[in-house]
């Protein structure tokens, strides 16, 4: 059984399905412009585009794949045909890394769009890409496993949504973009040490502007760890749930 | 050879027992008929039986080899078509078939290939493009078969293939069914339309409550439940005009006239119809016909199970403690 053909033809359907459908591009291209301006509008002061960019990437990727994956997966178990997936002979780990990679995917997309805006706005010399790439994958994956952990625990495409929201909202505002660590009350530091997008637009603010407050071997492993703590997590819950 | 064969199957839901340590097998080549009311385990056996559930105890083996734990080891040999379409609405009937043969690693030239054979099998080649939200119920349930078929599985698992489609789509798709049977396809069938299961299944397993209640061949189980042997004669004047000679020259046969011109003659043991015949024809009594009657399966079910019938295809289910032999 050549499995690869499995996993391929999974993240193609996705792919053309679901994220390249014109809506999620215009998203894809709306949402970072929206988190721009915003950031001009409300600031007093003059705001440098160069710094605006880990928190706009780092939304964007949030925002493109945890509700993406949560809605599609719940609309598939909701018409059936995921069960046409569990029942094709793959293993459960591959057939749920083949359905997250079409959201990776696009998270990862999600993230350079600002970063196309940001070349004709601001000088973007000095960043390191290739820790952005690494970053911009890694916030990809947690943000799309996170979307998985809501899919599982949900049961109505509402649900995904509405759920969806109770994890990024509090990510928003303690992860660090808009209110630094080190300005946050004692006893919230802890929920925000507890965020994968912390660690994430951590790494991502050293990559760009130099102004990361946490070592980047932490940040990576505690990134690569909340990655494999939702992935195993979801599919011991798919297991639990979903085949009955 | 077994394609398949389970041994005390069961499967619990919150201390309920959906299935209650079932036995059977399916033979290559032959269609079972699995033949209950709403709410008997049929589709939690083929949930258990294809991987969708976990089974609580017992074992079930393809082709010999167990996969209990394992169900992934023998999905690539199954096609499943399940009693609700469950293909992508947005993708057309040949993207459909195509993306379900990819699921199955096959290469993208092979699946192509296979999916135009299925969709000109179907009669399905004109909505080929179209999308799937597009066919009406009798079409997306003939291209769910289809998909079911993509890779050429050992074993096909139909759930209910014509509940909530029309007469004629329901008509095609038995029809479908038979073909598929003659080019040796084995067929696991679940259905409540007893009619159906005696048109298409060599054997039946009636199941209810969770339980298998009688399993054999159609043929069989009619013979098995029937007390009596039962011949038909039709003849060519009123058999009142020779009745009483008839009871005097047959003592040990019930009589039941039918009308001016027939009468059913039982026997509890098989009779050989020569004497029968030479009689009426000596009494100038043409016999026109003389037809065995047995019982249909409908018969069979309602005496097995005592499931009222009428509620079990309108959907409400088994009457369970009715039944005079067996019962769950």
């Amino acid at each position: 059984m050549k499995t690869w053909i499995a996993f391929s033809g999974i993240f193609m359907k996705d792919m053309r399905s679901y994220y390249l459908k014109p809506p999620n591009i215009s998203w894809g291209l709306i949402f970072p412009v929206a988190w721009t301006l915003m950031f001009f509008l409300r600031s007093p002061v003059a705001v440098e585009v160069r710094d605006l960019l880990p928190g706009v990437m780092a939304l964007s990727i949030l925002f493109g794949t945890t509700s993406m994956l949560a809605v599609t997966i719940t609309f598939e178990r909701k018409s059936r045909s995921f069960e046409r997936l569990l029942l094709a002979p793959i293993s459960l780990n591959l057939l749920m890394l083949a359905k997250t990679s079409g959201a990776i995917m696009f998270g990862i997309i999600n993230a350079f769009v600002p970063v196309i805006f940001a070349v004709f706005l601001a000088d973007l010399s000095g960043i390191n890409w290739l820790m952005v790439l690494a970053s911009v994958v890694l916030i990809a994956i947690t943000s799309t496993f996170l979307g998985l952990f809501v899919a599982v625990s949900v049961s109505q495409v509402f649900e995904a949504q509405t759920f969806s929201n109770f994890f990024r909202f509090p990510m928003l505002f303690l992860c660090g973009l808009f209110i630094p660590l080190a300005d946050l009350p004692a006893f919230i530091r802890p929920i925000s040490y507890a965020l994968p997008l912390t660690y994430g637009a951590d790494i991502l603010k050293t990559a760009i502007s130099q102004t990361g407050v946490i070592a980047l071997p932490v940040s990576f492993i505690a990134l690569v760890a909340f990655s494999i703590f939702l992935f195993f997590y979801s599919i011991y819950n798919v297991n639990r749930k979903w085949i009955l | 050879m077994r394609i398949i064969e389970a041994e005390n199957l069961t499967k619990k839901y919150n201390g309920f027992k959906a299935v209650d340590g079932v036995n059977f097998h399916i033979n290559k080549g032959e269609i079972l008929g699995f033949l209950g009311p709403n709410g008997a385990g049929k589709t939690t056996t083929i949930n258990m039986l294809t991987g969708l559930a976990h089974i609580n105890a017992g074992t079930v083996r393809l082709m010999g080899e167990d996969y209990t734990r394992n169900a992934k080891k023998a999905q690539a040999l199954m096609g499943i078509v399940p009693d609700e379409s469950n293909l992508y609405e947005e993708l057309s009937g040949r993207q459909n078939l195509c993306f379900c043969g990819a699921l199955y690693g096959m290469e993208k030239e092979q699946r192509e290939n296979r999916a135009e054979e299925l969709l000109n099998q179907f009669g399905l080649h004109e909505a080929a493009e179209k999308p799937f939200r597009a066919y009406s119920k009798g079409m997306k349930r003939k291209l769910t078969i289809a998909a079911g078929l993509i890779h050429d599985p050992e074993i096909l698992f139909l759930d209910e293939p014509t509940t909530g489609i029309d007469v004629a789509f329901a008509r095609q798709i038995r029809s479908l069914i038979v073909d598929l049977h003659r080019k040796g396809t084995t067929i696991f069938l679940t259905t409540h339309y007893i009619e159906e299961a005696e048109r298409l299944c060599e054997r039946i397993a009636f199941i209810v409550q969770g339980k298998i209640v009688r399993e054999g061949t159609v043929v069989g189980l009619m013979e098995e439940t029937q007390e009596e042997k039962i011949v038909n004669f039709t003849l060519g004047g009123e058999f009142s005009a020779v009745e009483s000679e008839f009871k005097q020259a047959f003592p040990g046969y019930k009589l039941k006239p039918g009308g001016n011109s027939s009468v059913s003659i039982h026997s509890p043991t098989s009779f050989t119809l020569l004497p029968f015949v030479q009689f009426f024809e000596e009494r100038g009594l043409p016999v026109f016909e003389a037809k065995i009657v047995r019982p249909t399966l409908e018969d069979v079910f309602v005496k097995i199970t005592g499931v009222d019938l009428q509620k079990m295809q309108t959907g409400q289910g088994a009457k369970p403690g009715k039944g005079r032999k067996g019962g769950a």
